[in-house]
C-alpha cells in the first residue's frame, strides 16, 4: 500500500522538524546538498505511459519524464543515471513529493493554481503542453465529443481531466456516467472491455496508449475537441528557492540548447565556440553554474547525457505518432521560449 | 457464593477506619491519582507537541488545513450515488456523504447475504450427503485461500465479460443484463406507496401482538392458535387493501435503450455488483466455518435427547441446536460483519466510489491528506461502532439466563 506509506511518511515528516542535512559541499540548498550526499536523485515518475515514463525491455526507465529527471541528476551530480525512479500513481503523487519522498515529481502533472496554493508545491517549468482528450472505438461512429450525450467513460480519478470533463459536460449541456479506476492498466483494461464508451486523460496519455495496442491501435480513434489546457511539468516543494532555480533552468537549458543549434553530438566543439550566448550555456564564459549552486559545467552534463530538448522530443515522444505543434520553439510555431541565459 | 465465609475486613466492626485521602506516599490511593495525572498528562502533552508541531510544519510548508473544503463546490465527478448530486453545484461534504451512503449500501447487503449464504454453506458441510459435504468443505478451503482483491478483480472482469448494451441478455421483460450493470423496471413511487407502507408497519405491530398471545395460550392450554392466516391478512392483505383503497396507482418504468446506454428503470453497477458479490462469496466462507463450529459445539446429546422424544431433525436443528449454537457463533460473527465492513474498501481497486474512493480523490484535489485520512477514520470507527453495539445487544438478548 503505497498510498499509506507516503501518508504515513507525510505525518512523520510533518511532525518531525527539519534536520539540517549534513552539508559536505554546501550548496544553498538542503535539497541539492542531499541529492549530492546521497549521490542520487530520487525522482517520482507515473506508473508507466508509453513516451513519458515506461521501463523497457532491460527495465530502464524511458520516457520525456524519465529524460527530465536524468537532466536535473546531470546537472547536479554530473551523471545522468544517478536517479532512482519511484513510481506514483494519480492520487499519491503529492503526498509523496510533500513528505520528503521524493525530491522532484515529473509525472504528467498539470500545473495549475488549486495545487500551487494549495499543496505547497511548486511549478518548476513545463515540459509538455497537453490537453484532456477523449479516446473512442473506431466502431461506435463517434465523431465528435457533442455525440457523447449520455456515454460511460473511464478516467482516472484525482486528475485534472476529471474536473475539466465535469466542466465541459455541464457548460455543452451534456451527461455522463463516470467510471473512475485510478490505476492505469485496470482503467484501460475496462474501457477495452467495452464497459465505458470512451477514455479520457491527456492527449499523449491517448496516444501512448493507442500506440501500445500496436495493430490494434485502428480499432480507437482521438476524436478532434481537446477540451482543456494541460500543461505538464516538474514539481518541487515550497521552501528550497535554489533548487527550484536549479530544476527550472536546467530545462531551460535544454530548450535553449536546442535554440543555440548545441546538441550531444556537438557538445565538444561548442566548448570552443566564440558565440557569447553558447559559451554562457557552456560555461565556458561567466559563473552562472555556480550562480545555481552547482558546477560551472552543468548544462554541458545535462546535454552530454540527454541532449537537447528537441532531441530528447525525438527520442521518447515522436515514436508514438505525437506531432511537435505547440511543443517546438517559440520561433517554429510553439509555446517553447527560454528566458535568456545570462 | 456461599455466604458462610466472610473477610473479617468486610464486617463493619472489624473494617479499618474510613480515612480521608493522606498526601503521603504511602497512602496507595494517593500514590495511584499521582500517576495516572503523571500519565494523562504525559500523554496530554505529547499529543498537543504534535498536533502544534504538525499544524506549524504544515504552515511553513504551505499546506492548506483545516476543514474548510468540505464546504467548497467539489467538482469531481461520481459514478452512482442514493442521494442527487451535482458536480457544479454540490460541495465535498456531499460527496463524502454519498461515499458513506455507497459504503453503507454494500456493507448492509453484503452482510445480509454473507450471513445467508454463510449459514447455508455451514449447514451443508455437516451434511449427511457426502457430496454436498465435500463441495461446501472444497468452497470454503478455496475460496477463503485466495486474496480478496484478487477475487474481486475477477469477478469484475466476469462482469465486464457480459456483452454490450445493443446485445444484451433480456432474460425478463425489462430486465438487461449488459457490461453497463443490470437494468430492472421499477414501479414509480407515489403517495398511496407511502400509506401502504405505513399500513404494513401497522401489520407487523399486530402481528407481534397476536404472535405473543399465541404463545401465551398455548402456554396455558398447550394447543398454539395457528398464526400464518392472521399474519399473512395484516402483512399483505391490509397494505393491499390500503393500496387498492386509494386507486390502485400502478405504473412500471421500464429501461430502454437509447443511444449509448438505457434510459429509465434502475440500475446495478458492475462496480457495485462485482464488490458485493466479491464481499459476499469471501465473508460466506468464513461464516460458514463459524455457523459449522457453533452447531458442532452444542453436544450431540442435544440432537438424541431432541430425536428420544419423536422430533424430526429439522426440528430438532431449528428449536434445539440452532438457539444454542447462536451464543457461540455471535461473538466471532460480529467481527466477520465488521471485517466485511472494512474490505469495502478495497472497492478503490475496481472503481466503486465508497467512502475510501472518494476521501482520497477528495484528499488529492484539495490537498488536505491529513483531514481526508482523519474523515476516513472517523466513519470507520462509527460504523465499526455501531456493528459492534448492535451485535453486543444482541448477544445480551440472547444469552443463557442463569437461574
Ligand atoms: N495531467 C493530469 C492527468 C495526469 C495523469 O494521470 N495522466 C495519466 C495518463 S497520461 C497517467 O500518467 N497515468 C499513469 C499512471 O497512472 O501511472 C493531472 O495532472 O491530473
Amino acid at each position: 500500500m503505497k498510498r499509506i506509506t507516503s501518508l504515513g511518511a507525510l505525518l512523520l515528516g510533518a511532525g518531525l522538524a527539519f534536520s539540517p542535512p549534513a552539508a559536505a559541499q554546501d550548496s544553498g540548498s538542503a535539497t541539492i546538498n542531499t541529492i549530492k550526499s546521497r549521490g542520487q536523485l530520487v525522482c517520482g515518475v507515473s506508473t508507466g505511459v508509453a513516451g513519458f515514463s515506461l521501463a523497457d525491455s532491460k527495465g530502464v526507465t524511458q520516457g520525456i519524464d524519465a529524460d527530465t529527471c536524468r537532466a536535473v541528476a546531470a546537472a547536479i551530480l554530473g551523471d545522468a543515471n544517478k536517479v532512482r525512479f519511484v513510481p506514483t500513481t494519480t492520487t499519491n503523487r503529492f503526498t509523496a513529493l510533500q513528505s520528503g519522498e521524493l525530491d522532484l515529481l515529473v509525472r504528467s502533472t498539470t500545473w495549475t493554481l488549486g495545487r500551487e496554493g494549495n499543496l505547497g508545491l511548486l511549478f518548476a517549468g513545463v515540459n509538455f503542453y497537453d490537453g484532456t482528450g477523449f479516446l473512442v472505438k473506431s466502431a461506435a461512429g463517434v465523431k465528435s465529443v457533442k455525440d457523447l450525450d449520455g456515454a460511460t467513460i473511464c478516467v482516472q480519478p484525482g486528475t485534472s481531466t476529471e474536473l475539466a470533463i465535469a466542466d465541459y459536460f455541464r457548460l455543452n449541456k451534456l451527461k455522463f456516467t463516470p467510471v473512475l479506476i485510478q490505476d492505469l492498466a485496470e482503467i484501460q483494461n475496462t474501457y477495452l472491455a467495452g464497459r465505458c464508451d470512451s477514455y479520457s486523460t491527456d492527449a499523449s496519455g491517448l496516444a501512448a496508449f493507442r500506440f501500445q495496442q500496436g495493430p490494434k491501435a485502428g480499432e480507437h480513434v482521438l476524436l478532434p475537441e481537446i477540451i482543456s489546457k494541460e500543461p505538464l511539468g516538474m514539481m518541487v516543494r515550497k521552501g528550497d528557492d535554489k533548487f527550484f532555480d536549479l530544476v527550472r533552468w536546467t530545462l531551460f537549458a535544454m530548450i535553449q540548447a536546442e535554440e543555440s543549434g548545441v546538441s550531444s553530438k556537438n557538445i565538444d566543439e561548442m566548448l570552443k565556440s566564440t558565440n557569447p550566448d553558447v559559451r554562457r550555456l557552456v560555461g565556458t564564459e561567466g559563473d552562472l553554474g555556480k550562480a545555481l549552486g552547482v558546477d560551472n559545467r552543468w548544462a554541458v552534463n545535462v546535454i552530454k547525457g540527454i541532449g537537447n530538448y528537441g532531441e530528447m522530443w525525438d527520442r521518447t515522444v515522436a515514436p508514438l505518432g505525437i506531432p511537435r505543434g505547440i511543443n517546438n520553439l517559440w520561433n517554429k510555431g510553439g509555446l517553447h521560449y527560454p528566458p535568456p541565459i545570462r | 457464593m456461599s455466604g458462610a465465609v466472610v473477610d473479617p475486613r468486610l464486617s463493619p466492626a472489624r473494617a479499618a477506619p474510613k480515612k480521608g485521602l493522606s498526601l503521603s506516599w504511602s497512602d496507595p490511593r494517593f500514590r495511584n491519582i499521582v500517576w495516572q495525572v503523571l500519565i494523562l498528562g504525559t500523554i496530554t502533552a505529547i499529543v498537543w507537541y504534535l498536533v502544534q508541531n504538525t499544524s506549524r510544519n504544515l504552515a511553513a510548508r504551505r499546506i492548506a488545513t483545516g476543514f474548510a473544503f468540505l464546504g467548497r463546490t467539489a467538482g469531481i465527478p461520481i459514478g452512482e450515488s442514493l442521494i442527487d448530486y451535482d458536480p457544479a453545484i454540490n460541495t465535498y461534504g456531499r460527496a463524502l456523504l454519498i461515499g458513506l451512503l455507497n459504503t453503507l449500501k454494500v456493507a448492509v447487503v453484503g452482510v445480509v447475504l454473507a450471513t445467508i449464504w454463510g449459514t447455508v454453506l455451514g449447514v451443508a458441510r455437516l451434511s449427511k450427503n457426502w457430496l454436498i459435504s465435500r463441495l461446501a468443505a472444497v468452497y470454503v478451503e478455496v475460496i477463503r485461500d485466495v486474496p480478496l482483491l484478487l477475487q474481486l478483480l475477477f469477478w469484475y472482469l466476469v462482469l465486464q465479460g457480459l456483452p454490450a448494451p445493443r446485445n444484451s441478455f433480456h432474460p425478463l421483460p425489462g430486465v438487461f443484463l449488459s457490461n453497463r450493470g443490470i437494468k430492472f423496471p421499477v414501479v414509480e413511487w407515489e403517495g398511496p406507496f407511502w400509506w401502504a407502507l405505513g399500513a404494513l408497519a401497522l401489520g407487523i405491530l399486530g402481528t407481534m401482538a397476536w404472535s405473543r398471545t399465541a404463545a401465551r395460550q398455548q402456554e396455558a392450554t398447550g394447543v398454539r392458535p395457528k398464526v400464518w392466516p392472521v399474519a399473512l391478512g395484516l402483512l399483505v392483505g391490509f397494505p393491499l387493501l390500503v393500496w387498492g383503497a386509494l386507486g390502485a396507482p400502478f405504473a412500471v418504468e421500464m429501461p430502454a435503450l437509447r443511444g449509448f446506454n438505457f434510459t429509465g428503470g434502475a440500475t446495478v453497477s458492475p462496480e457495485y455488483a462485482a464488490l458485493t458479490l466479491g464481499l459476499v462469496v469471501y465473508t460466506a466462507s468464513y461464516i460458514a466455518e463459524i455457523v459449522r463450529s457453533g452447531i458442532l459445539a452444542v453436544p450431540t446429546g442435544q440432537w438424541e435427547a431432541g430425536g428420544a422424544i419423536g422430533l424430526r431433525s429439522s426440528t430438532v436443528l431449528r428449536k434445539i441446536v440452532l438457539p444454542q449454537a447462536l451464543r457461540v457463533i455471535i461473538p466471532p460473527m460480529t467481527s466477520q460483519y465488521l471485517n466485511l465492513t472494512k474490505n469495502s474498501s478495497l472497492a478503490v481497486a475496481i472503481g466503486y466510489q465508497d467512502v475510501v474512493s472518494i476521501a482520497s480523490t477528495t484528499l488529492n484535489q484539495t490537498g488536505q491528506a491529513i483531514e481526508g485520512i482523519a474523515a476516513i477514520m472517523v466513519v470507520y470507527l462509527a460504523i465499526s461502532l455501531s456493528i459492534s453495539f448492535l451485535m453486543n445487544w444482541y448477544n445480551a438478548r440472547i444469552a443463557l439466563v442463569e437461574r
